[in-house]
């Protein structure tokens, strides 16, 4: 079933690919058929996923053969972290698919590649296989690089290529380090379930490290963290509104997902020893993040921006709940917070991308300066934003707020002093997302964008889709807990005595 | 009584090639082209003589001269393959050439030439595959009798070529001399017992030098970008690629004659191939040129290739990334030059604008053949630049591993150069396209480059754990 979710999309894509003279309103029906489907396998796999307490660490495994000579092989299965992700990754590919894109006259290839994307983004997730986990990792350059670069806006080569560029730097650290850890095992596997039941490396000696470091300076590029996040804004200035919207509702987490899956389930020990730093980093990607921010004049920069404020977020839950200090819960509750986050981060900046979309068709611009009064006119999109707004600062009641505070929570338990700080970023960008409100939607309206007209259906139901999610996980945040909270990533661990 | 079913695959090449000689003296010049499907046929044959091998032991033949282990198979079977897709872009690119038809026993001498150097067991052996397969290949550059271009390239192929085999010849008479005989089986013996001499050493340079001009690599890769450029694109395709895969499999078993500690061998290569890939990089960067970004990028290719050489023996996977990379490249290679040859031998990044709108086979011909050269999966060039990251971070050379990580993302920069216009920029003037022949070897290439990433383990299933000779 986990199978068919990454096949469907893919060979849907294929076929979108070699279909020539397709209307657009074909290609979008296709797309939406396949993207629905591949939603629906995984909702299957969500109700037939076991939440209790006796649950096995991977669920719905399945695996064939590919390359036996290296231990490679199609392997597949999903823990409560993953399926989480996915469900998310599957809906928000959905409404971004739904919604209403510029395609420059080319919608067969654009519904191809975003299908391709969908395809190769839940392989990820769902794989568990080091190897193919990779392959996936890279596939996602490809599809972005293509979205990126042929749908984009006026800088767009340049911003394609310097995404790829960037990223592809990244995954190749990550690779060498996939050799490294694969090759520290006695036999030679890329099963993740095996290495993560061995723990090839421990300690702190060099090569542990400098594997560590590999991961984490690959991850810290695609989630992105300060000093690694200059790729970020361009890209996402220059994407279309749906694919920045997948950019960073999903690709962003792969950074943060991957950071969980290898560094911190399979080398226990050592991430544990590094976890400070890591700690360190993401705060200064928390205030950075929300700083730089405050000082963007472009509407699509600001909230890529918050972006890697957001990250920071996660990656301060995580390496909380990677150092071995601390009690086991507060743990616990930094992690679920952090995978909470990557959730939550999704839906509402998917949302907010896609609202940033809906101001560039009508305006043509994201020049903040260029909006203003915009209440009257549009209602409905002034709704949105502040909703998915005030989900991003974290209002009680919404989405971010169930994440931020998890975190915030686990990490006093573990680095006081760091999580105090880190609230800082709460605040500017409380201050940030208002005065952008304020400044598009009150206040007196510009004559040359008082002919705006409101959301159309084709916009209102992705971008509702994802804000009653947003509002149900703030209200009833239990059942996404749970889901999260089962399995593999959360099982527990003893200092030398491997996971139990 | 000689072992003659051993090289029967060489034999039937080399009858291929004078019956070729002959027929193309007799045939008209409208009928030269028939000189292909002989070819092709005389191709096919030894692959179906060479196949039954795979099955059989790792040994060595001919008074142990002669290897047929995994590497040597895998190379040779990989040589009659690249040599068929060159054969089949040369019919139409030829046509206007009224004696084309001995281009065909050329291609075939050459190829000779590099399944020699991938099997041969002896150091005379070796020398006699360098100069068969450089000798052919000064013609093959030079083909095209009137355009300076070609003329210059295999001037400077020629030149680069004379002096590079005059050091392996020196390097080869001091190797045999202080060791006392040319065969590998007896070198190792004599390396395992003596200690290095600078004699010793000096000879090995000169032979690592002469073997790294039919690599493409440096400080002999001075005639690559020339040759992508100026030869005739079907040449350009087969000399980028064939002597290559003969040469690196030499040089590797080479290499594993000298035990790990006493020879500086080891570091030697690494050096070189450090310089080799950056060099090849910084150098296609700056290109606006398709042929020549892809010979400067076959140079720094070949500085990939290096690093499986540089630790034979030092791990259980250097052989089978030595494979598995000459597969994906050659493919991938191939690939690119096969789309050229079918735009016929269009060059100018500017005219390559808007390529996938109004040639698509080609044009993703090519993005697929550079995706593959930098290692996206799951292209071939991905699971041989696995396995060879793999070989270096297991034979203990991480430098080296992360050496090609920074030199990897380099080339992306200037691959991509090259897609961007074909996929973004506006359609430039009609665009004019060889023919049925180009296009079957460019979709023939297109499918190996994805099927050896997509079916790996068919290559590196047999080879992974094979022995190589002489162990």
């Amino acid at each position: 079933m986990l199978t068919l979710s990454i096949l469907i999309p893919l060979l849907a894509s294929l076929g979108l690919f070699g279909w020539s003279n397709v209307t657009k309103e074909k290609a979008r029906l296709v797309a939406l058929g396949a993207s629905t489907l591949s939603f629906l396998c995984l909702i299957i796999v969500w109700i037939g996923f076991d939440t209790g307490s006796e649950a096995p660490a991977f669920q719905s495994v399945a695996e064939v053969g590919w390359i036996d000579a290296l231990g490679v092989a199609w392997r597949v299965g999903v823990d409560g972290m993953s399926l989480a992700v996915s469900l998310m990754s599957g809906l928000l590919f959905l409404c971004s698919i739904a919604w209403p894109a510029e395609t420059k006259g080319r919608a067969r290839q654009y519904y191809g590649w975003f299908l391709f994307l969908q395809g190769v983004s839940l392989g990820l997730f769902l794989s568990l296989d080091l190897l193919v986990f990779y392959v996936f990792f890279d596939l996602t350059l490809v599809g972005m690089y293509f979205l990126i670069g042929r749908w984009g806006h006026d800088q767009a080569e340049y911003a394609a290529l310097k995404f790829f560029v960037y990223t592809l730097a990244g995954s190749l650290a990550i690779l060498l380090a996939i050799l490294g850890l694969v090759l520290a095992n006695g036999t030679l596997t890329f099963d993740i379930r095996e290495l993560i039941a061995v723990q090839p490396l421990g300690g702190t000696d060099l090569r542990s490290s400098l594997i560590l470091f590999g991961f984490l300076v690959g991850f810290a590029i695609k989630t992105p963290l300060v000093p690694f996040h200059t790729w970020l804004p361009l890209a996402h200035v220059e994407a279309p509104g749906p694919a920045s919207a997948v950019l960073a509702g999903v690709l962003l987490k792969m950074g943060t997902y991957g950071m969980v899956r290898i560094p911190f389930q399979m080398m226990r020990e050592t991430f544990a020893a590094y976890a400070f730093p890591l700690a360190i980093v993401a705060l200064v990607a928390i205030l950075w993040g929300s700083l730089v921010a405050l000082a963007q004049t472009n509407l699509k920069r600001r909230i890529a921006y918050t972006s890697v404020n957001h990250m920071g977020y996660t990656v301060l839950g995580i390496a909380a709940a990677g150092a071995m200090i601390g009690s086991e819960s507060v743990r616990t509750l930094a992690l679920s917070g952090a995978v909470t986050e990557m959730v939550a981060h999704g839906l509402i900046t998917g949302a907010l991308f896609l609202i940033a979309g809906s101001f560039y068709t009508r305006a043509g611009t994201y020049d903040l300066s260029r909006f203003g009064g915009l209440a009257r006119l549009t209602p409905l999109l002034m709704v949105a934003y502040f909703l998915a707004a005030f989900a991003s600062f974290g209002l009680p009641g919404l989405a971010g707020f169930v994440a931020e505070f998890q975190i915030f929570a686990g990490s006093f338990g573990v680095y006081p002093i760091v999580a105090a700080i880190g609230l800082l970023g709460l605040v500017i960008t409380a201050a940030l997302f208002l005065m952008m409100g304020q400044t598009i939607f009150f206040g007196e309206t510009k004559p040359e964008i008082a002919a705006i007209k409101d959301l159309k259906p084709a916009e209102i139901w992705p971008l509702a889709v994802l804000l009653v999610l947003v509002v149900l996980i703030g209200i009833a945040p239990g059942w996404l807990l749970d889901l999260i909270q089962t399995g593999s990533a959360f099982a527990p661990f003893k200092t030398g005595g491997g996971p139990q | 009584m000689m072992p003659i079913e051993d090289v029967l695959p060489e034999i039937t090449v080399l009858v291929t090639a004078v019956a070729i000689v002959l027929l193309a003296s007799f045939l008209p010049r409208r009928l030269q082209w028939v000189n292909a499907p002989v070819a092709l046929a005389g191709l096919a044959t030894a692959t179906l003589l060479l196949l039954p091998q795979v099955n059989g032991e790792a040994r060595a033949t001919f008074s142990d001269t002669y290897a047929l282990d995994m590497a040597s198979i895998g190379g040779r079977l990989l040589i009659l393959f690249a040599t068929a897709v060159t054969v089949l872009l040369s019919p139409r690119w030829f046509a206007t050439d009224q004696r084309h038809g001995e281009f065909y026993a050329m291609l075939l001498f050459s190829a000779l030439g590099a399944m020699v150097l991938a099997g041969a067991l002896d150091l005379l052996f070796v020398l006699i595959g360098v100069l068969l397969s450089s000798a052919t290949g000064y013609v093959l550059a030079a083909y095209h009798r009137d355009w300076a271009l070609s003329l210059e390239a295999g001037m400077k192929y020629f030149l680069v070529g004379a002096l590079a085999n005059t050091a392996l010849a020196l390097g080869a008479t001091f190797l045999i001399g202080m060791l006392g005989g040319p065969g590998f089986g007896e070198m190792a013996a004599a390396l395992s017992a003596g200690r290095a001499s600078p004699l010793l050493l000096v000879g090995l340079g000169l032979v690592t030098i002469g073997m790294a001009y039919k690599l493409g690599a440096a400080p002999a890769h001075a005639w690559l970008p020339d040759v992508a450029e100026g030869a005739p694109a079907p040449s350009a395709a087969f000399l980028t690629v064939v002597p290559k895969i003969g040469a690196a499999i030499a040089l590797a078993r080479l290499v594993s004659l000298f035990p790990e500690t006493d020879f500086a061998i080891r570091s030697l290569i690494a050096a070189l191939a450090v310089i080799t890939m950056t060099l090849g990089n910084l150098a296609a960067l700056w290109q606006d040129d398709m042929r020549r970004m892809l010979g400067w990028s076959s140079v720094s290719q070949a500085g990939y290739l290096l690093m499986a050489v540089t630790v034979t023996s030092l791990t259980d996977h250097a052989i089978p990334a030595l494979v598995t990379f000459l597969f994906g490249y050659a493919a991938a290679n191939l690939t690119a030059f096969a789309a050229i040859t079918h735009l016929r031998g269009r060059t100018d990044r500017g005219n390559y604008g808007g390529l996938l709108k109004t040639a698509p086979l080609p044009a993703i011909a090519l993005i697929v053949a550079f995706l593959s050269l930098v290692g996206i999966p799951p292209l071939g060039g991905f699971v041989g630049k696995l396995e060879l990251f793999l070989a270096t971070i297991d034979g203990g050379y991480v430098w080296l591993a992360i050496a090609a990580l920074v030199n990897t993302v380099v080339s992306l920069a200037y691959y991509l150069r090259f897609v961007t216009p074909m996929v973004l920029g506006p359609p430039s003037e009609n665009v004019f396209q060889l023919g049925s022949w180009s296009r079957v070897a460019t979709t023939v290439a297109l499918v190996a480059t994805i099927a050896i990433g997509l079916f790996g383990q068919l290559i590196l299933g047999p080879v992974t754990g094979s022995v190589f000779l002489p162990t």
